[in-house]
Protein backbone atom coordinates (compact mmCIF):
# COMPACT_ATOMS: atom_id res chain seq x y z
CA UNK A 1 0.00 0.00 0.00
CA UNK A 2 2.80 2.62 1.12
CA UNK A 3 4.44 1.65 -1.54
CA UNK A 4 2.41 1.83 -4.31
CA UNK A 5 1.10 5.33 -2.60
CA UNK A 6 4.60 6.67 -3.18
CA UNK A 7 4.71 5.62 -7.01
CA UNK A 8 1.43 7.49 -7.38
CA UNK A 9 2.65 10.60 -5.83
CA UNK A 10 6.16 10.32 -7.47
CA UNK A 11 3.91 9.53 -10.85
CA UNK A 12 2.43 12.79 -10.27
CA UNK A 13 4.88 14.97 -9.54
CA UNK A 14 6.73 14.20 -12.56
CA UNK A 15 4.02 14.79 -14.92
CA UNK A 16 3.45 18.24 -12.76
CA UNK A 17 6.89 19.05 -13.07
CA UNK A 18 6.97 18.21 -17.45
CA UNK A 19 4.00 19.96 -17.22
CA UNK A 20 4.94 23.51 -15.89
CA UNK A 21 8.05 23.30 -17.92
CA UNK A 22 5.75 23.04 -20.98
CA UNK A 23 2.30 24.16 -20.69
CA UNK A 24 1.44 27.49 -18.16
CA UNK A 25 1.85 30.23 -19.80
CA UNK A 26 2.50 29.10 -23.37
CA UNK A 27 5.73 27.75 -22.70
CA UNK A 28 5.67 25.34 -25.55
CA UNK A 29 6.03 28.35 -27.69
CA UNK A 30 9.67 29.38 -26.50
CA UNK A 31 10.88 26.19 -26.22
CA UNK A 32 9.57 26.54 -30.67
CA UNK A 33 11.22 29.57 -30.69
CA UNK A 34 14.29 28.14 -29.50
CA UNK A 35 14.69 25.67 -31.78
CA UNK A 36 13.52 28.07 -34.56
CA UNK A 37 16.64 29.90 -33.96
CA UNK A 38 18.43 26.61 -33.53
CA UNK A 39 17.83 25.52 -36.86
CA UNK A 40 18.16 29.14 -38.24
CA UNK A 41 21.83 29.22 -37.17
CA UNK A 42 22.57 25.93 -38.06
CA UNK A 43 20.99 25.73 -41.24
CA UNK A 44 23.27 29.03 -42.42
CA UNK A 45 26.32 28.02 -40.66
CA UNK A 46 26.28 24.55 -42.80
CA UNK A 47 25.40 26.82 -46.03
CA UNK A 48 28.76 29.20 -45.21
CA UNK A 49 30.61 26.25 -43.80
CA UNK A 50 30.04 24.33 -46.97
CA UNK A 51 30.73 27.34 -49.23
CA UNK A 52 34.29 27.94 -47.01
CA UNK A 53 35.02 24.33 -46.80
CA UNK A 54 34.84 24.19 -50.53
CA UNK A 55 36.61 26.89 -51.61
CA UNK A 56 39.52 25.84 -48.52
CA UNK A 57 39.69 22.27 -50.20
CA UNK A 58 40.01 23.69 -53.80
CA UNK A 59 42.47 26.25 -53.19
CA UNK A 60 44.44 23.51 -50.92
CA UNK A 61 44.66 21.00 -53.78
CA UNK A 62 45.15 23.88 -56.76
CA UNK A 63 47.66 25.70 -54.82
CA UNK A 64 49.88 21.96 -54.36
CA UNK A 65 49.46 21.27 -58.37
CA UNK A 66 50.62 25.02 -59.11
CA UNK A 67 53.27 24.91 -56.72
CA UNK A 68 51.91 28.70 -54.93
CA UNK A 69 53.48 28.23 -51.39
CA UNK A 70 52.04 31.23 -50.04
CA UNK A 71 48.37 30.03 -51.01
CA UNK A 72 48.70 27.06 -49.08
CA UNK A 73 50.02 28.89 -46.37
CA UNK A 74 47.19 30.88 -46.06
CA UNK A 75 44.54 27.99 -45.95
CA UNK A 76 46.96 26.28 -43.61
CA UNK A 77 46.76 29.24 -41.11
CA UNK A 78 42.83 29.58 -41.24
CA UNK A 79 42.71 25.55 -40.33
CA UNK A 80 45.35 25.73 -37.84
CA UNK A 81 43.85 29.05 -36.08
CA UNK A 82 40.28 27.47 -36.11
CA UNK A 83 40.80 23.85 -34.84
CA UNK A 84 43.25 24.94 -32.70
CA UNK A 85 40.72 26.92 -30.45
CA UNK A 86 38.11 26.49 -28.61
CA UNK A 87 34.88 27.39 -30.15
CA UNK A 88 33.34 29.31 -27.65
CA UNK A 89 36.07 31.87 -27.58
CA UNK A 90 36.36 32.08 -31.40
CA UNK A 91 31.82 32.67 -30.65
CA UNK A 92 33.50 35.75 -27.80
CA UNK A 93 36.09 37.15 -29.93
CA UNK A 94 33.62 37.28 -32.94
CA UNK A 95 30.81 38.65 -30.86
CA UNK A 96 32.59 41.50 -29.35
CA UNK A 97 35.28 42.40 -31.67
CA UNK A 98 34.00 42.50 -35.10
CA UNK A 99 29.78 42.78 -34.22
CA UNK A 100 30.54 45.81 -31.65
CA UNK A 101 27.72 48.08 -33.43
CA UNK A 102 24.56 48.03 -31.10
CA UNK A 103 22.11 46.55 -33.64
CA UNK A 104 23.97 43.65 -33.53
CA UNK A 105 21.57 40.45 -34.78
CA UNK A 106 23.05 38.14 -32.58
CA UNK A 107 21.64 35.09 -35.16
CA UNK A 108 23.86 36.37 -37.89
CA UNK A 109 26.51 36.82 -35.42
CA UNK A 110 26.27 32.92 -34.63
CA UNK A 111 25.32 31.79 -38.02
CA UNK A 112 28.82 33.59 -39.18
CA UNK A 113 31.03 32.38 -36.20
CA UNK A 114 29.99 28.94 -36.40
CA UNK A 115 29.91 28.95 -40.71
CA UNK A 116 33.57 29.82 -39.90
CA UNK A 117 34.47 27.39 -37.34
CA UNK A 118 32.81 24.58 -39.43
CA UNK A 119 34.37 25.71 -42.84
CA UNK A 120 37.93 24.79 -41.16
CA UNK A 121 36.77 20.84 -40.04
CA UNK A 122 34.64 21.06 -43.65
CA UNK A 123 37.83 21.83 -45.57
CA UNK A 124 40.08 19.29 -44.50
CA UNK A 125 37.28 16.80 -44.96
CA UNK A 126 36.92 17.51 -48.58
CA UNK A 127 40.68 17.50 -49.10
CA UNK A 128 40.36 14.45 -48.05
CA UNK A 129 37.42 13.37 -50.34
CA UNK A 130 39.27 15.27 -53.67
CA UNK A 131 42.43 13.43 -52.74
CA UNK A 132 40.99 10.03 -52.69
CA UNK A 133 39.56 10.20 -55.65
CA UNK A 134 42.64 8.29 -58.16
CA UNK A 135 44.29 10.94 -60.63
CA UNK A 136 43.04 9.30 -63.45
CA UNK A 137 40.18 11.22 -63.50
CA UNK A 138 41.38 14.85 -63.26
CA UNK A 139 43.69 13.50 -66.16
CA UNK A 140 40.99 12.46 -68.48
CA UNK A 141 38.84 15.49 -68.17
CA UNK A 142 41.71 17.97 -68.42
CA UNK A 143 42.20 15.39 -71.77
CA UNK A 144 39.17 16.32 -73.03
CA UNK A 145 39.35 19.96 -72.95
CA UNK A 146 37.80 20.47 -70.05
CA UNK A 147 39.54 23.22 -67.45
CA UNK A 148 40.73 22.50 -64.03
CA UNK A 149 37.34 23.95 -62.70
CA UNK A 150 35.32 22.65 -65.09
CA UNK A 151 36.52 19.02 -64.46
CA UNK A 152 36.45 19.65 -60.47
CA UNK A 153 33.22 20.90 -60.54
CA UNK A 154 31.51 18.32 -63.08
CA UNK A 155 33.92 15.29 -61.83
CA UNK A 156 35.78 15.12 -58.83
CA UNK A 157 33.59 16.94 -56.38
CA UNK A 158 30.60 14.81 -57.07
CA UNK A 159 32.98 11.58 -56.83
CA UNK A 160 34.51 12.89 -53.50
CA UNK A 161 31.13 14.43 -51.82
CA UNK A 162 29.71 10.58 -52.04
CA UNK A 163 33.07 9.68 -50.71
CA UNK A 164 32.85 11.99 -47.82
CA UNK A 165 28.75 11.83 -46.75
CA UNK A 166 29.29 9.87 -43.80
CA UNK A 167 32.06 12.82 -42.07
CA UNK A 168 30.30 15.60 -43.79
CA UNK A 169 26.92 14.33 -41.85
CA UNK A 170 28.95 14.10 -38.85
CA UNK A 171 30.16 17.55 -39.33
CA UNK A 172 26.49 18.94 -39.53
CA UNK A 173 25.31 16.88 -36.53
CA UNK A 174 27.85 18.29 -34.52
CA UNK A 175 27.61 21.76 -35.66
CA UNK A 176 23.61 21.72 -34.67
CA UNK A 177 24.64 20.43 -31.47
CA UNK A 178 27.31 23.04 -30.89
CA UNK A 179 25.03 25.50 -31.87
CA UNK A 180 24.11 25.31 -28.05
CA UNK A 181 27.14 27.54 -26.79
CA UNK A 182 25.39 30.52 -28.67
CA UNK A 183 23.83 31.12 -25.67
CA UNK A 184 26.96 33.00 -24.41
CA UNK A 185 26.36 35.65 -26.65
CA UNK A 186 22.73 36.09 -25.28
CA UNK A 187 21.01 33.88 -28.12
CA UNK A 188 17.73 32.88 -26.91
CA UNK A 189 18.54 29.25 -28.94
CA UNK A 190 17.30 26.29 -27.77
CA UNK A 191 19.62 25.67 -24.67
CA UNK A 192 18.89 29.03 -23.40
CA UNK A 193 15.15 29.03 -23.53
CA UNK A 194 15.43 26.10 -21.88
CA UNK A 195 17.54 27.47 -19.17
CA UNK A 196 14.90 30.98 -19.19
CA UNK A 197 12.08 28.21 -18.26
CA UNK A 198 14.03 26.26 -15.75
CA UNK A 199 14.71 29.77 -13.64
CA UNK A 200 10.97 30.65 -13.70
CA UNK A 201 9.90 27.07 -12.54
CA UNK A 202 12.87 26.75 -10.45
CA UNK A 203 12.81 23.28 -11.70
CA UNK A 204 15.49 22.67 -14.32
CA UNK A 205 15.59 19.42 -14.89
CA UNK A 206 12.44 18.54 -17.13
CA UNK A 207 13.53 21.94 -19.35
CA UNK A 208 16.84 20.49 -20.28
CA UNK A 209 15.16 16.81 -21.25
CA UNK A 210 12.86 18.68 -23.26
CA UNK A 211 15.28 20.31 -25.13
CA UNK A 212 17.64 17.30 -25.50
CA UNK A 213 14.30 14.91 -26.72
CA UNK A 214 14.58 18.37 -29.68
CA UNK A 215 17.50 17.99 -30.66
CA UNK A 216 17.87 14.42 -30.82
CA UNK A 217 15.10 14.20 -32.85
CA UNK A 218 16.64 17.22 -35.45
CA UNK A 219 19.71 14.95 -35.39
CA UNK A 220 18.22 11.74 -36.06
CA UNK A 221 15.43 13.48 -38.83
CA UNK A 222 19.03 14.80 -40.57
CA UNK A 223 20.54 11.18 -40.24
CA UNK A 224 17.69 9.83 -41.73
CA UNK A 225 17.73 12.39 -44.94
CA UNK A 226 21.65 11.72 -45.16
CA UNK A 227 21.39 7.69 -45.76
CA UNK A 228 18.48 8.79 -48.12
CA UNK A 229 21.26 10.66 -49.86
CA UNK A 230 24.13 8.53 -49.72
CA UNK A 231 21.58 5.69 -50.98
CA UNK A 232 20.93 7.88 -54.33
CA UNK A 233 24.68 8.91 -54.46
CA UNK A 234 25.15 5.07 -54.56
CA UNK A 235 23.84 4.36 -58.00
CA UNK A 236 26.93 4.16 -60.21
CA UNK A 237 28.78 1.72 -57.78
CA UNK A 238 29.18 -1.89 -58.90
CA UNK A 239 26.22 -3.60 -57.98
CA UNK B 1 50.88 17.91 -87.73
CA UNK B 2 52.35 17.50 -84.02
CA UNK B 3 56.82 18.94 -83.58
CA UNK B 4 58.66 18.42 -80.92
CA UNK B 5 62.20 20.11 -80.60
CA UNK B 6 64.44 19.25 -78.61
CA UNK B 7 62.31 17.63 -75.72
CA UNK B 8 63.29 17.49 -72.00
CA UNK B 9 61.36 15.59 -69.33
CA UNK B 10 63.63 15.37 -66.06
CA UNK B 11 62.13 13.91 -62.12
CA UNK B 12 64.69 14.87 -59.59
CA UNK B 13 67.98 14.17 -61.84
CA UNK B 14 66.27 11.48 -63.80
CA UNK B 15 66.45 12.39 -67.66
CA UNK B 16 62.97 10.43 -68.52
CA UNK B 17 63.36 12.40 -71.91
CA UNK B 18 66.58 13.42 -73.07
CA UNK B 19 66.19 16.02 -76.15
CA UNK B 20 63.56 14.65 -78.62
CA UNK B 21 63.06 15.92 -81.72
CA UNK B 22 60.51 14.22 -83.72
CA UNK B 23 57.61 15.07 -86.18
CA UNK B 24 54.32 13.59 -86.75
CA UNK B 25 52.67 14.23 -89.69
CA UNK B 26 48.82 13.71 -90.39
CA UNK B 27 47.32 10.30 -91.00
CA UNK B 28 50.69 9.10 -89.78
CA UNK B 29 49.97 6.03 -87.16
CA UNK B 30 53.08 5.82 -84.73
CA UNK B 31 53.66 3.38 -82.51
CA UNK B 32 56.20 3.38 -80.25
CA UNK B 33 57.54 0.31 -78.16
CA UNK B 34 60.36 0.19 -75.90
CA UNK B 35 61.13 -1.16 -72.24
CA UNK B 36 59.10 0.15 -69.50
CA UNK B 37 61.03 2.90 -67.86
CA UNK B 38 62.60 4.35 -71.55
CA UNK B 39 60.36 7.25 -71.55
CA UNK B 40 57.35 6.31 -74.12
CA UNK B 41 54.56 7.43 -71.97
CA UNK B 42 56.50 10.17 -70.85
CA UNK B 43 56.56 11.04 -74.41
CA UNK B 44 53.22 10.54 -74.82
CA UNK B 45 51.60 12.66 -72.01
CA UNK B 46 53.87 15.81 -73.15
CA UNK B 47 52.45 15.77 -76.38
CA UNK B 48 49.28 17.07 -74.91
CA UNK B 49 50.84 18.66 -71.39
CA UNK B 50 49.46 16.40 -69.23
CA UNK B 51 53.29 15.98 -68.47
CA UNK B 52 54.75 19.62 -68.68
CA UNK B 53 58.22 19.18 -70.40
CA UNK B 54 61.35 20.42 -68.32
CA UNK B 55 63.00 21.88 -71.71
CA UNK B 56 62.23 22.32 -75.82
CA UNK B 57 58.91 22.90 -77.50
CA UNK B 58 56.25 21.11 -78.66
CA UNK B 59 53.86 22.52 -81.74
CA UNK B 60 50.73 21.05 -82.88
CA UNK B 61 48.78 22.60 -85.87
CA UNK B 62 51.30 25.66 -86.42
CA UNK B 63 51.14 26.72 -82.63
CA UNK B 64 53.70 26.25 -79.83
CA UNK B 65 51.76 24.78 -77.26
CA UNK B 66 54.07 24.80 -74.02
CA UNK B 67 53.65 28.69 -74.37
CA UNK B 68 52.40 30.61 -71.47
CA UNK B 69 49.86 32.45 -73.70
CA UNK B 70 48.70 29.32 -75.46
CA UNK B 71 45.29 27.85 -74.79
CA UNK B 72 45.55 24.52 -73.64
CA UNK B 73 42.07 23.57 -73.08
CA UNK B 74 41.60 24.66 -76.35
CA UNK B 75 44.17 22.61 -77.81
CA UNK B 76 43.76 19.77 -76.03
CA UNK B 77 39.75 19.52 -77.50
CA UNK B 78 42.01 18.55 -80.70
CA UNK B 79 44.13 15.72 -79.36
CA UNK B 80 41.83 12.82 -78.16
CA UNK B 81 43.67 10.51 -75.36
CA UNK B 82 43.29 6.88 -74.03
CA UNK B 83 44.45 5.61 -70.61
CA UNK B 84 45.93 2.42 -69.88
CA UNK B 85 43.11 3.04 -66.41
CA UNK B 86 40.38 3.93 -68.91
CA UNK B 87 39.51 6.87 -66.44
CA UNK B 88 35.73 6.56 -67.54
CA UNK B 89 33.97 8.76 -65.11
CA UNK B 90 32.17 6.12 -62.46
CA UNK B 91 29.33 8.91 -61.42
CA UNK B 92 27.97 9.53 -64.56
CA UNK B 93 26.19 7.30 -66.90
CA UNK B 94 27.58 5.64 -70.12
CA UNK B 95 26.11 8.34 -72.66
CA UNK B 96 26.57 11.27 -69.87
CA UNK B 97 30.60 10.29 -70.14
CA UNK B 98 30.63 11.05 -73.73
CA UNK B 99 28.70 13.94 -74.14
CA UNK B 100 29.70 16.09 -70.89
CA UNK B 101 32.95 17.46 -72.45
CA UNK B 102 30.89 18.16 -75.77
CA UNK B 103 28.07 19.81 -74.05
CA UNK B 104 30.06 21.60 -71.49
CA UNK B 105 32.95 22.84 -73.57
CA UNK B 106 29.46 24.39 -75.85
CA UNK B 107 30.50 22.84 -79.34
CA UNK B 108 27.09 21.02 -79.17
CA UNK B 109 23.56 21.47 -77.92
CA UNK B 110 22.72 18.11 -75.45
CA UNK B 111 20.81 16.85 -78.47
CA UNK B 112 23.38 17.20 -81.24
CA UNK B 113 25.98 15.53 -78.46
CA UNK B 114 23.15 12.81 -77.67
CA UNK B 115 23.32 12.36 -81.28
CA UNK B 116 26.67 11.62 -82.11
CA UNK B 117 27.10 9.12 -78.82
CA UNK B 118 24.46 7.37 -79.58
CA UNK B 119 25.87 6.92 -83.23
CA UNK B 120 29.35 5.97 -81.93
CA UNK B 121 27.29 3.72 -79.42
CA UNK B 122 26.00 1.78 -82.14
CA UNK B 123 29.09 1.61 -84.28
CA UNK B 124 30.61 -0.27 -80.98
CA UNK B 125 27.67 -2.59 -80.94
CA UNK B 126 27.18 -0.79 -77.07
CA UNK B 127 23.91 0.96 -78.13
CA UNK B 128 21.43 -0.88 -75.35
CA UNK B 129 24.29 0.15 -72.51
CA UNK B 130 23.65 3.97 -72.84
CA UNK B 131 22.63 4.26 -69.51
CA UNK B 132 24.60 1.86 -67.83
CA UNK B 133 27.72 3.02 -65.19
CA UNK B 134 30.61 1.69 -66.21
CA UNK B 135 31.49 -0.16 -63.29
CA UNK B 136 29.02 -2.65 -64.63
CA UNK B 137 31.10 -2.90 -67.75
CA UNK B 138 33.65 -5.48 -68.70
CA UNK B 139 36.85 -3.99 -69.48
CA UNK B 140 37.25 -4.21 -73.29
CA UNK B 141 33.49 -2.34 -73.18
CA UNK B 142 34.84 0.42 -71.04
CA UNK B 143 38.35 1.10 -73.04
CA UNK B 144 36.00 0.98 -76.59
CA UNK B 145 33.23 3.77 -74.61
CA UNK B 146 36.35 5.71 -73.49
CA UNK B 147 37.83 5.78 -77.25
CA UNK B 148 34.24 6.95 -78.62
CA UNK B 149 34.65 9.47 -75.32
CA UNK B 150 37.15 11.04 -77.10
CA UNK B 151 36.03 10.67 -80.52
CA UNK B 152 32.91 12.62 -79.59
CA UNK B 153 35.24 15.51 -79.20
CA UNK B 154 35.95 15.25 -82.99
CA UNK B 155 39.50 15.52 -82.75
CA UNK B 156 42.43 15.63 -84.88
CA UNK B 157 45.08 13.26 -83.73
CA UNK B 158 44.48 10.32 -81.26
CA UNK B 159 47.02 9.49 -78.43
CA UNK B 160 46.57 6.11 -77.20
CA UNK B 161 48.61 5.52 -73.68
CA UNK B 162 48.98 1.67 -73.42
CA UNK B 163 45.38 1.04 -73.84
CA UNK B 164 45.26 -2.98 -73.77
CA UNK B 165 47.71 -3.37 -71.13
CA UNK B 166 45.15 -3.33 -68.35
CA UNK B 167 42.72 -5.99 -70.02
CA UNK B 168 41.72 -9.51 -69.75
CA UNK B 169 43.34 -11.31 -72.73
CA UNK B 170 40.46 -11.78 -74.53
CA UNK B 171 38.96 -8.65 -74.47
CA UNK B 172 42.42 -7.15 -76.06
CA UNK B 173 40.92 -8.32 -79.74
CA UNK B 174 38.00 -6.02 -79.33
CA UNK B 175 39.67 -2.75 -78.48
CA UNK B 176 42.64 -3.25 -81.09
CA UNK B 177 39.54 -4.11 -83.36
CA UNK B 178 38.23 -0.41 -82.49
CA UNK B 179 41.58 1.02 -82.99
CA UNK B 180 42.17 -0.32 -86.42
CA UNK B 181 39.59 0.66 -87.62
CA UNK B 182 39.94 4.04 -86.52
CA UNK B 183 43.22 3.99 -88.24
CA UNK B 184 41.75 2.27 -91.56
CA UNK B 185 39.54 6.03 -91.65
CA UNK B 186 42.61 7.87 -91.84
CA UNK B 187 43.02 8.96 -88.21
CA UNK B 188 46.21 10.10 -86.77
CA UNK B 189 47.34 8.36 -84.42
CA UNK B 190 50.62 7.90 -81.79
CA UNK B 191 50.39 4.44 -80.22
CA UNK B 192 52.10 3.42 -76.81
CA UNK B 193 51.69 0.01 -76.65
CA UNK B 194 53.17 -3.98 -76.44
CA UNK B 195 51.01 -5.21 -79.09
CA UNK B 196 53.27 -5.76 -81.52
CA UNK B 197 51.04 -7.83 -83.86
CA UNK B 198 49.56 -4.63 -83.88
CA UNK B 199 51.98 -2.68 -84.78
CA UNK B 200 53.10 -5.04 -87.75
CA UNK B 201 49.29 -4.64 -89.18
CA UNK B 202 48.37 -0.58 -88.41
CA UNK B 203 51.63 1.31 -88.07
CA UNK B 204 53.01 3.50 -90.67
CA UNK B 205 56.07 3.97 -88.49
CA UNK B 206 57.20 2.61 -85.51
CA UNK B 207 59.43 4.08 -82.97
CA UNK B 208 61.27 2.28 -80.27
CA UNK B 209 62.77 3.94 -77.23
CA UNK B 210 65.00 3.17 -74.38
CA UNK B 211 66.56 5.63 -71.65
CA UNK B 212 65.02 8.90 -72.99
CA UNK B 213 65.76 8.61 -76.37
CA UNK B 214 64.36 7.40 -79.74
CA UNK B 215 66.72 5.02 -80.49
CA UNK B 216 65.60 3.74 -83.92
CA UNK B 217 62.67 3.86 -86.13
CA UNK B 218 61.87 2.62 -89.37
CA UNK B 219 58.41 0.73 -91.28
CA UNK B 220 57.11 -2.09 -89.06
CA UNK B 221 58.69 -4.52 -91.72
CA UNK B 222 62.48 -3.02 -91.44
CA UNK B 223 62.17 -2.88 -88.02
CA UNK B 224 60.62 -5.65 -86.97
CA UNK B 225 62.45 -7.89 -89.85
CA UNK B 226 65.76 -6.28 -89.86
CA UNK B 227 66.56 -4.49 -86.44
CA UNK B 228 69.46 -2.12 -86.16
CA UNK B 229 70.83 -1.42 -82.87
CA UNK B 230 71.91 -3.76 -80.12
CA UNK B 231 69.24 -2.79 -77.88
CA UNK B 232 66.13 -3.06 -80.47
CA UNK B 233 67.85 -6.64 -81.04
CA UNK B 234 67.76 -7.78 -77.41
CA UNK B 235 64.54 -6.06 -76.83
CA UNK B 236 62.73 -7.73 -80.00
CA UNK B 237 64.41 -11.31 -78.83
CA UNK B 238 63.19 -10.82 -75.71
CA UNK B 239 59.38 -10.15 -76.61
CA UNK B 240 58.88 -12.30 -80.12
Amino acid sequence: MFLSGSLVSWAKNFYMSFYNALVPNRRYLSYLNGLKITLLISFFAVIIGTLIGVLVAVLKVAAVNYKMRWLTHICNIYVNVIRGTPLMVQLLIIYNLIFTSRNTNEIVVGAVSFGINSGAYVAEIIRAGIESIDKGQMEAGRSLGLSYIQTMRKIILPQAVKNILPALGNEFITLIKETSVASVIAVTELTKAAQYIGSRTWDILPPLVIAALCYLAVVMGLSKLLSVFERRLAKGDRN
Amino acid sequence: MIETKNLKKVFGDNYVLNGINETINKGEKVVIIGPSGSGKSTFLRCLNLLEEPTEGEIWFEGKKINDKKADINKIRQKMGMVFQQFNLFPHLTVLDNITLAPTRLGLMTKDEARDKAMELLKRIGLSEKALSYPNHLSGGQKQRIAIIRALAMNPDVMLFDEPTSALDPEMVGEVLDLMEALAREGMTMVVVTHEMRFAKRVATRVMFMDEGRIVEQNTPEELFENPQHPRLREFLSKIL
